[in-house]
């Protein structure tokens, strides 16, 4: 698949009169993974929405491919970057295919209509997500983590080379949300799609991300490789927790433990705190 | 599914054509229809019951398909024109203009247009925070709704005998004045609604799934939602023109369609073949429930509208989707 570039330049986002993310540049590895993460309200998803613009700027542009993305059509870029929002929402009764099918929406227009194409990539969509099976279900009955494989379907659908997702895995349980992340690593390895991901889930950022990306009051804290970014001062400053980093024992990848509460470590208790200040 | 409404509202068509105080062979119904003159029953097939049939499916296909498009766009089956408030600004600015400004009633219609997109237009800038949600402007509209009925009762307690006689259609829907003379100013606009809600269907295909994946998928959200607003809202206010604002067929039409057409996307075109079949068939019954008296129509549908009104609302607090 062909690279589309991806960064945003002394770009500002707001709501209203409310500044959530002011003069912020970025750029986006192509055909990598990039997540980023921060505390509540750090204005991770904002920049994501923004990124995506789904949220007109209030100052500095967004650049795909090194032109501002709202000299373009909607639709024209519709077809190098789609987008999954944290809540989307499935009509009343709609079938996975159904579902999925509307993820060809900007390769459609007026006159083109539903084509052999269509279905070929509605095909691969359901095949690639594990989903075929389920083509004929109504989405109602699906279990949360067979609802986010079917909307990712949808995203693929999609064909585009960007993909932007919201939180894919808030409401999964713990399986569900590595299903959700190997699939979505599994896809970027295969097609060598590029993904930016707002996640919540420090450790499972860590490992799964290429490219890190730390945000704190809409600002880029930090980025870089996981082992750049996740050390127990970066985390402190980001989070404001004092937790010891280890390497993850089936990655490598840094693994982020926070410090126990005094109360939690001494007699009676198992575990006990070793080697660290 | 489009096929099996089509068909039934073909049955109720002819059957609304031949059954009556006066009955008619369906032969003969079809023969008066290409053109043959027969003794009496011409008249009653092609000056008084065609016209009617005519404008019942046109009614209830123009307020079928609005309330479809309303319910879709705002994700609200609450949120069809007759509960908030739009069909009732159609009838206010009618009663209005007849009763206080002695407005020709047959050119009620386009003061009933303005009507209905000037209260469109409130409710939506009452309703706009940043973005319009579902719940505030079906709150609002109902508000609407309840200001705009004051206003028409208010009109009514004013207005001359005979004028209120004129406007009192625009209170309960009625098909009663349906005239060959009148069908064109239902007809015409039909003609340029009705394609025009089939092609907006395909951005209202992603705004379903949220403003933020529509955008997404490309569709220009606040644009395509306004262009579908304004369309929606014009065929619910020709339908109010053509007969009163007849109650609840907006309201029913789309959860029926979508029932019915499990699975299958909008139901767009379902909803407005219900939409007819429904107007036909209250028409219908309206006629024969008490002999020589018609019933207006209106009633009808609001008889059976109101239970499914109180099913819907106890049903989406059940599953706590808030209407």
């Amino acid at each position: 698949m062909e690279h589309h570039g991806l960064a945003a330049e002394s770009l500002t986002l707001g709501y209203d009169s409310r500044v959530v993310v002011p003069d912020l540049s970025v750029v986006v590895p192509p055909g990598k993974i990039t997540v980023i993460v921060g505390a509540n309200a750090c204005g991770k998803s904002t920049l994501l929405r923004g990124l995506a613009r789904l949220l007109a700027p209030s100052g500095g542009r967004v650049l795909l491919d090194g032109k501002d993305i709202r000299s373009r059509s909607t639709r024209d870029v519709a077809r190098v970057l789609g987008l999954l929002p944290q809540t989307p929402i499935a009509p009343e009764g709609i079938t996975v295919a159904d579902l999925v099918g509307r993820g060809r929406h900007p390769h459609q227009g007026w006159l083109r209509q539903w084509g052999p194409e269509d279905d070929v990539a509605v095909a691969d969509a359901l095949e690639a997500t594990g989903t075929a099976d389920l083509a004929e279900r109504s989405v109602d009955e699906l279990s949360g983590g067979q609802r986010q494989r079917v909307w990712i379907a949808m995203a693929l659908a999609q064909q585009t080379d960007l993909l932007l997702l919201d939180e894919p895995t808030t409401f999964l349980d713990v399986a569900h949300q590595i299903e959700v992340l190997d699939l979505l690593c599994g896809l970027n390895r295969s097609s060598g799609r590029t993904i930016v991901m707002v996640l919540h889930d420090l450790n499972l950022s860590a490992r799964y991300a290429d490219h890190l990306i730390a945000m704190k009051q809409g600002q880029i804290h930090s980025q870089g490789s996981p082992q750049e970014v996740v050390t127990a001062a970066g985390v402190e400053d980001v989070f404001g927790l004092r937790c010891r980093v280890i390497d993850d024992p089936e990655t490598g990848t840094p693994l982020m433990v926070p410090i126990a509460a005094p109360h939690l470590i001494g007699p009676g208790r198992f575990g006990v705190r070793s080697g660290v200040a | 599914m489009s096929w099996s409404l089509g068909a039934l509202v073909l049955v109720l068509f002819v059957v609304t054509l031949c059954v009556g105080t006066f009955q008619v062979s369906v032969v003969d119904a079809f023969r008066i229809i290409g053109g043959a003159q027969i003794q009496g029953a011409t008249f009653v097939v092609w000056d008084l019951r065609l016209p009617r049939a005519l404008t019942a499916v046109g009614v209830g296909a123009a307020f079928g398909l609005s309330g479809a498009i309303f319910q879709t766009l705002v994700r609200n089956p609450l949120a069809s024109p007759d509960i908030i408030g739009i069909t009732s600004g159609a009838s206010a600015a009618a009663v209005v203009a007849i009763t206080m400004f002695g407005l020709n009633p047959a050119l009620a219609a386009p003061v009933a247009f303005a009507g209905a997109l000037v209260t469109a237009t409130l409710i939506y800038t009452l309703a706009w925070r940043g973005a319009v949600s579902g719940y505030r402007l079906v709150l609002v509209g109902i508000g609407m709704a309840a200001v705009l009925n004051a206003v028409v009762s208010y009109a009514m307690t004013r207005a001359e005998v005979t004028d209120a006689a004129e406007a009192l259609v625009w209170l309960t829907g009625s098909l009663n004045a349906s005239t060959w003379s009148r069908l064109p100013g239902l007809f015409l606009p039909l003609a340029v609604l009705l394609p025009a809600a089939l092609v907006l269907a395909r951005p209202l295909r992603g705004l379903q799934l949220g403003d933020d994946l529509a955008a997404g998928l490309g569709v220009r959200t606040e644009r395509s939602k306004v262009v579908l607003i304004v369309v929606a809202v014009g065929l619910a206010a020709i339908a109010t023109a053509a007969a009163g604002p007849v109650a609840f067929v907006a309201f029913v039409s789309g959860p029926i369609a979508r029932r019915l057409a499990r699975g299958s996307g909008l139901a767009l075109v379902p909803a407005a073949l219900v939409g007819a079949s429904v107007v036909l068939a209250a028409d219908f019954v309206g006629a024969q429930l008490l002999g020589g008296v018609r019933m207006p129509v209106g009633i009808i549908t609001g008889v059976v509208g109101a239970p499914f009104l109180l099913w819907l609302l106890a049903q989406s607090n059940r599953t706590g989707r808030g209407g």
